[in-house]
């Protein structure tokens, strides 16, 4: 454990200044290119910048490789690979407008480098109950956990700062349960994640300087999961992520099929005249968690994303509940 | 609302943990002999089709979940 320490606060350094020092070139370079979009939850017309995706994967590779460096671990490289394709996915899908299977089934193909390094362990673990082996199962549940953790983090990212500030909640709680399961090496291959995400989300909080796009929300929410995978901790990092499952679950139990936000014609929310976010009555529209929070009267945006922190802070001490769970055994 | 939302979560966090048990005692022992080399397959397609009825009832208890307390929020 002590002999962890030093690599473990390399690359936690690392981490965050990558991401810290490349983002402002970063905007600088997108800007001159004109690659920004309108901020849409402001008065003004504020363009903001984006993908942020490349500094995000930066931040990412350099500190897993000064990690392999120390650890040399398969799982390092399953995770750098299914991760940088990750970003490749959502920079082709920054770049050009993809269809509605894209996402899905190339990250799929994405979470194979964990199946080909032999990075995950058959064995599905329960808290109370213990372990169950599904060895074939469990391939299955490798290919549909990388699109799965990829969308829903790409699919909170509606607000500024909100998907990289649910990260840093999300990954800093798991990176925890990874220790309160003595799952060490692994925590420490996390750390970096949480990192990242908080220098990137100094950019990116309202109001945002930076969006990360679909190549910086898909990196983020690929490489969480294929943690969840190489740590055995795929119950935990679940509820870990519980309040972006729940946008996602809602979203999709209310337009009952798969497809891209963009081909939603309904309008889950609207402005008032301060420009405050407030839920619409359109019944076309889908039901999304925003939409939800802003049932109970209209919000700043400010105030919706602080509401969807809280619910990922409550659901990080239900991960950290669960993983003291995995202990216990009835 | 937002009171209903954090029902909504620990309520699928109870969900996952019977769902856990479930899956463990039942899912778990199933075993198939009798056809050589092909009873773990078979014995894993047997699972996964269980499994994909249990997420399906998952989703289904999660979505009257779901109607029952938002509506119950937005009547008070």
């Amino acid at each position: 454990m002590i002999d962890l320490v030093i690599p473990a606060f390399v690359s936690c350094v690392i981490a965050f200044f990558v991401v810290f020092v490349t983002t402002p070139p970063l905007i600088k370079f997108l800007k001159k290119r004109n690659m920004a979009v309108k901020d849409m939850n402001k008065k003004e017309d504020i363009m903001v910048v984006r993908p942020g995706g490349p500094s995000i994967i930066l931040g990412i590779i350099v500190s897993e490789i000064v990690l392999y460096a120390f650890l040399q671990l398969n799982e390092i490289i399953a995770l750098i690979i299914t991760t940088s394709a990750a970003f490749a996915i959502g920079y082709v899908d920054d770049r050009k407008v993809m269809g509605g299977w894209f996402k899905p089934v190339t990250l799929a193909i994405a979470a194979i480098p964990i199946i080909a390094f032999g990075a995950y362990d058959t064995d599905l673990a329960f808290p109370l109950f213990g372990d169950v082996q599904i060895p074939l199962l469990y391939i299955g549940l490798v290919l549909l956990m990388i699109p799965i953790t990829g969308n829903t983090i790409n699919s909170i990212d509606v607000l500024n700062g909100v998907a990289s500030g649910f990260m840093v909640i999300a990954s800093f709680s798991l990176s925890i349960c990874l220790f309160i399961v003595q799952n060490y090496e692994i925590a420490i291959v996390s750390l970096p994640l949480g990192f990242v995400s908080l220098a990137f989300y100094k950019y990116h909080k309202i109001p945002s300087r930076i969006f990360p796009g679909d190549s910086g929300a898909l990196t983020l929410g690929a490489m969480y999961g294929t943690i969840a995978i190489i740590g055995g901790v795929e119950i935990i990092a679940a509820v870990a992520l519980l309040p972006a499952v729940i946008n996602s679950f809602l979203f999709l139990s209310s337009v009952k099929k798969i497809v891209e936000h963009r081909q939603i014609k309904g309008k889950p929310v609207e402005h008032t005249e301060d420009f405050k976010l407030k839920a619409t009555d359109d019944k076309t529209a889908p039901v999304t968690l925003v939409r939800l929070l802003l049932a109970g009267g209209p919000l700043s945006e400010k105030q919706i994303g602080f509401a969807i922190f809280k619910l990922g802070i409550f659901s990080g001490i239900l991960a950290v509940i669960t993983a003291f769970m995995m202990g216990v055994s009835l | 609302m937002r009171t209903g939302i954090y029902g909504f979560l620990f309520a699928m966090w109870i969900l996952i943990l019977i769902g856990g048990g479930i899956v463990v005692t039942i899912l778990g022992p199933i075993e198939v002999t009798g056809y050589g080399d092909a009873n773990w397959f078979i014995a894993s397609v047997i699972k996964a089709i269980i499994a994909i009825i249990l997420v399906v009832i998952w989703i289904l208890i999660l979505s009257k979940m779901k109607n029952w307390i938002f509506k119950k929020e937005i009547r008070t």
